[in-house]
């Protein structure tokens, strides 16, 4: 016999924790620290102040049976904090969050940073501890375990201490098992990159051998903080249709589209809901002499209506009115101004008050589906803006990238925010040369999306491939150069291909955006080494003069008989004026 | 002979190289005084610029100069390299040294001057006869080669530690080396009336041992293949300043030819210089026409062989009716024969039959 059972997500997860990113134990504690790291920053950008993490692992006791051990993970943040109530849900129940929102975050699901913690339960039983404090008077400390069978926090034990010193921020601490020495290079790489890319964030990590490493920020400033933003109608599927009506409070389409979707405004909404053939418009047989009144005064009353309308006299327009045959106002109107455009002639039926709309909770279901079809093939929608998003700004990714590389020569740049399925983003690009950056064969490729960096699968990304695709000998780059080249992509939703966050899929207009980019710093970074290589060339030449001048004069002084060899200054002198000018 | 007349004309060379060379540096020393780079002109070398005079009877250069420039980025080096070849040849002079062009090499090393290699030095040297005029064995630069001379002819040394002193060529049966020594010394008198060159070893040996010195009344230069350059200036003096007619007896074969036309005509990579040809000097065998008429055992003619007689046909040195009927010949009997070929008439049938009529037919 067939039994059927429904798990909870937490279950779900703890079935399937490889889509996570918990593969093994050097991938968990790997992810582990991860999550909550970003956790810690998104909600110390939350509040727009600088953010300061410490991180701690240390070693509980050597070699389970499975070869791993078990460690202690410890992360403290100077974050917005978590109100009392929120925080069991927020560290002992899956997919609950505060990310679910249209704006530019780090994380996007609510699951990272409980994932780690019920990685660390089902490898160890032990609970996690929080500690958290908004910088009220009160720190609130509690004991959890999940309850995975029911995605539900075990409260073990709670404290409330008082907060003397106006601390704020939290602390989460609990066991899992892993493998550090098999995952401390890509943890070091990861914490490294994040000092890059957020180079106003102080990050201190004390590995199990008490090593400390410490990612100090090289400034205070940090990017805009993004505004939540609504839904743009490209992006929209049915079921997001439907839960918006279901808690909308608006009585007619014309309303609804205005209010529930991003950048739809009043003429834009009326010449969509046209487009589909949800609008009505009132009978022309059927009008009072009220509202013949009413719509000449409309049009008197805009001036950009006057003067498209012209001078309409209410007797002229009744006399009309009774000749017509048209069954709606719409049709009258424009077989009446053939010259007035359509949008024209719906926004003064609208102001006037002659159009309906249907009540968006009565839509039928094939009617919304229609809905949703026709919003992907309306072209008359505004591009996404970006004010939702948070990129990094081409100051902030110098400061990184020079702290972290100390370059001999640095290029960035930010290009202008774009769209692919109505979901706005933008692309930021840098070059650098020399310094601290290794010479290979091959390119050191940073890549991050909002903010975070990608560490695996590079060969997949989107990035690599533009990369690989770039004829470099254009740009005088040759292969063994010391070059690193930064892609970062920030929006609402990344085109990740894999739940783990490590990779980008190809989205033409996102592969286009990061190949101009990528170009730009690049044609920046050949003019320098055109330079360079110009005053490389220049001073060998003025070395071979420098090298043989001397002789020529030495040998004929000795040749001719003379006692005092003749001043060649002079010649030198004249061969690096050359230089300069050349130069 | 007049002991003070040899002195000085050694002394007299020698004050004239030092003179040129020291006009050398005072020109580019004036140039740099004035503020200016300095540079030199000098006759090009290139292919193009050279040209066979047939009034001088070998190669010469064309107009065309170039200049040389230490403004130059790529000239500095060569310049240089030039300027110091010409130091280190007035020291040579001045000390009466003698050196070789592998040395010269070396010894740029001690003044931060090294060539790349040995080609490169030697083009230098080049350079410097072709600025100066001189040639580098005037400069004491000899090459490593050595060829010999064995005859009546008495020679007085130049060299330090000789001056004055006197050797008869006959002294040493197996010849004397034609060095340094023996280049710059001076002619004193000889009993010969006449030069024959031979080119292998093994018949200059016969030859003595068959005293055709005495016999023929003749000094033998043995010229060891190609003749070196300090030999063909050696039989151009011989020839010049005794007056003695020069017989050269090579290979019956394209290269045994071309040995003596170089002694005759000079070659291209000379046409800088002068005083390195004998144009009066003759050919005497083996001809491709001794192969069919002493019936000389022979071999056949590799593609080689041909390849070359064919580039020999348009050079101009061999303008000649001797040089077009033998190149003929050796394409119509496509033989050749070496000069030990004649030992299949017994070992001394060379000098007692072939020598007396090949000289009697070449009009001595």
């Amino acid at each position: 016999m067939v039994t059927f059972q429904e798990i909870s997500p937490a279950d779900f997860f703890y079935r399937n924790r490889d889509i996570a990113g918990f593969t093994n134990p050097s991938r968990a504690i790997f992810a582990s620290i991860r999550e909550l790291v970003e956790n810690s920053l998104d909600s110390a950008d939350q509040m727009n102040i600088p953010p300061e993490v410490y991180v701690r692992l240390s070693q509980e006791n050597s070699a389970t049976e499975s070869g791993n051990g078990v460690y202690r993970l410890k992360i403290m943040d100077n974050g917005s904090g978590i109100s009392a109530r929120h925080i069991p849900s927020a560290f002992g129940q899956v997919l609950f969050g505060s990310k679910y929102t249209l704006k530019q975050a780090r994380g996007t699901f609510g699951l990272g940073g409980t994932m780690a913690i019920l990685y660390g339960q089902i490898t160890t039983h032990k609970p996690v501890l929080i500690k958290s404090s908004t910088g009220t008077s009160k720190i609130y400390e509690y004991k959890l375990m999940i309850d995975i069978q029911r995605n539900r926090p075990l409260i073990l034990d709670r404290k409330t201490r008082r907060n003397k010193e106006q601390w704020r921020g939290t602390i989460v601490e609990f066991s899992l098992e892993g493998d550090y020495l098999r995952a401390m290079s890509k943890i070091l790489e990861y914490l490294k990159q994040t000092a890059l890319v957020t180079p106003y964030a102080d990050i201190r990590f004390v590995d199990p051998k008490g090593r400390l490493y410490l990612f100090s920020r090289a400034t205070k400033n940090m990017p805009p903080p993004p505004t939540e933003t609504l839904a743009h109608p490209y992006g929209v599927d049915v079921e997001t249709i439907q839960r918006l009506i279901r808690v909308t409070d608006c009585r007619n389409l014309l309303d609804f589209m205005r209010k529930h979707f991003h950048r739809v405004g009043q003429g834009i909404s009326l010449s969509f809901l046209d487009f589909v053939g949800f609008i009505k418009t009132a009978n022309p047989q059927r009008l009072k002499p009220e509202d013949v009144t009413r719509l000449v005064e409309t049009i008197k009353k805009f001036k950009k209506f006057k003067k498209l309308f012209g001078k309409v006299s209410e007797e002229n327009l009744k006399a009309s009115l009774e000749k017509t045959k048209s069954q709606n106002m719409l049709d009258f109107m424009k077989s009446n101004f053939p010259n007035v455009d359509r949008t024209i002639i719906l926004r003064l039926l609208s102001s006037a008050g002659f159009v309906r709309t249907k009540n968006p909770k009565k839509l039928r279901p094939d009617e919304i589906v229609r809905l949703v079809r026709m919003m992907k093939r309306f072209d008359g929608f505004l591009p996404p803006d970006a004010s939702c998003l948070s990129p990094l700004g081409e100051e902030l990714l110098r400061t990184g990238i020079l702290k972290e590389l100390k370059p001999e020569f640095i290029a960035v740049c930010q290009r202008k925010p774009s769209t692919y399925a109505g979901h706005p983003f933008i692309v930021e690009t840098a070059i650098a040369y020399g310094g601290d950056i290794p010479k290979k064969d091959d390119f050191v490729v940073y890549r991050f999306a909002n903010r975070i960096p990608l560490l695996y699968d590079e060969a997949s990304d989107i990035s690599v491939k533009v990369i690989r695709s770039i004829n470099w000998r254009r740009y005088k780059v040759i292969s063994g150069m010391p070059v690193a080249i930064l892609v970062h992509v920030c929006s609402t939703k990344v085109p990740y291909k894999t739940v783990g966050k490590e990779f980008i899929a190809d989205r033409p207009e996102v592969k286009s955006e990061i190949l101009n980019g990528i170009r730009e710093v690049a044609r920046r970074l050949q003019t320098f080494l055109a330079k360079r290589e110009h005053v490389a060339k220049e001073r060998r030449r003025l070395s071979v003069f420098s090298k043989y001048l001397p002789k020529i004069a030495r040998f004929s002084t000795e040749l001719a008989g003379k006692e005092e060899e003749p001043d060649i200054e002079l010649l030198l002198r004249s061969v690096r004026k050359f230089e300069e000018k050349g130069d | 002979m007049k002991r003070k007349e040899i002195e000085s004309s050694a002394k007299e060379k020698k004050k004239e190289i030092l003179k040129d060379l020291k006009g050398f540096g005072r020109k580019l020393y004036c140039q740099m005084e004035l503020g200016k780079f300095p540079w030199v002109e000098m006759p090009s070398r290139s292919t193009e610029n050279i040209f066979y005079s047939p009034e001088l009877r070998q190669y010469i250069l064309g107009e065309k100069s170039v200049k040389r420039s230490a403004r130059n980025i790529r000239h500095i080096r060569p310049f240089t390299q030039m300027v110091w070849a010409g130091f280190f040849a007035s020291e040579l002079v001045k000390n009466r040294k003698t050196s070789t062009l592998r040395d010269v090499y070396y010894s740029a090393q001690a003044y931060e001057m090294s060539f790349k290699d040995q080609p490169e030095s030697n083009n230098i040297i080049t350079d410097l006869e072709t600025a100066t005029g001189f040639a580098r064995e005037d400069f004491n630069v000899f090459p490593e080669e050595r060829s010999a001379i064995f005859g009546d002819l008495t020679i007085e040394y130049t060299v330090p530690g000789y001056e004055g002193k006197q050797l008869n060529l006959t002294s040493h049966p197996d010849g004397v080396m034609i060095g340094p020594s023996l280049v710059s010394s001076e002619f004193v008198k000889t009993g010969a009336d006449k030069v024959i060159a031979i080119e292998k070893g093994g018949l200059f040996t016969r030859f003595v041992e068959e005293r055709v010195h005495e016999r023929f009344n003749a000094l033998l230069v043995l010229t060891a293949g190609q003749a070196p350059r300090a030999t063909r200036h050696f039989i151009h003096r011989l020839n010049k300043e005794l007056d003695l007619p020069v017989f050269i007896f090579t290979d019956g074969d394209p290269w045994g030819m071309h040995i003596a036309m170089v002694i005759i005509s000079g070659s291209a990579n000379a046409a800088h210089l002068r005083g390195l040809t004998t144009p009066d000097a003759k050919w005497s065998g083996v001809y491709a026409t001794d192969i069919v008429d002493y019936k000389l055992p022979s071999d056949p003619l590799t593609a080689v062989d041909v390849k070359r007689l064919h580039e020999l046909e348009k050079d101009p040195r061999y303008e000649g009716d001797l040089w077009k009927r033998e190149i003929k010949t050796f394409l119509k009997i496509k033989k050749k024969a070496e000069q030990e070929a004649f030992s299949r008439y017994g070992l001394t049938y060379i000098v007692d039959e072939y020598l007396p009529a090949k000289l009697e037919a070449m009009g001595d």
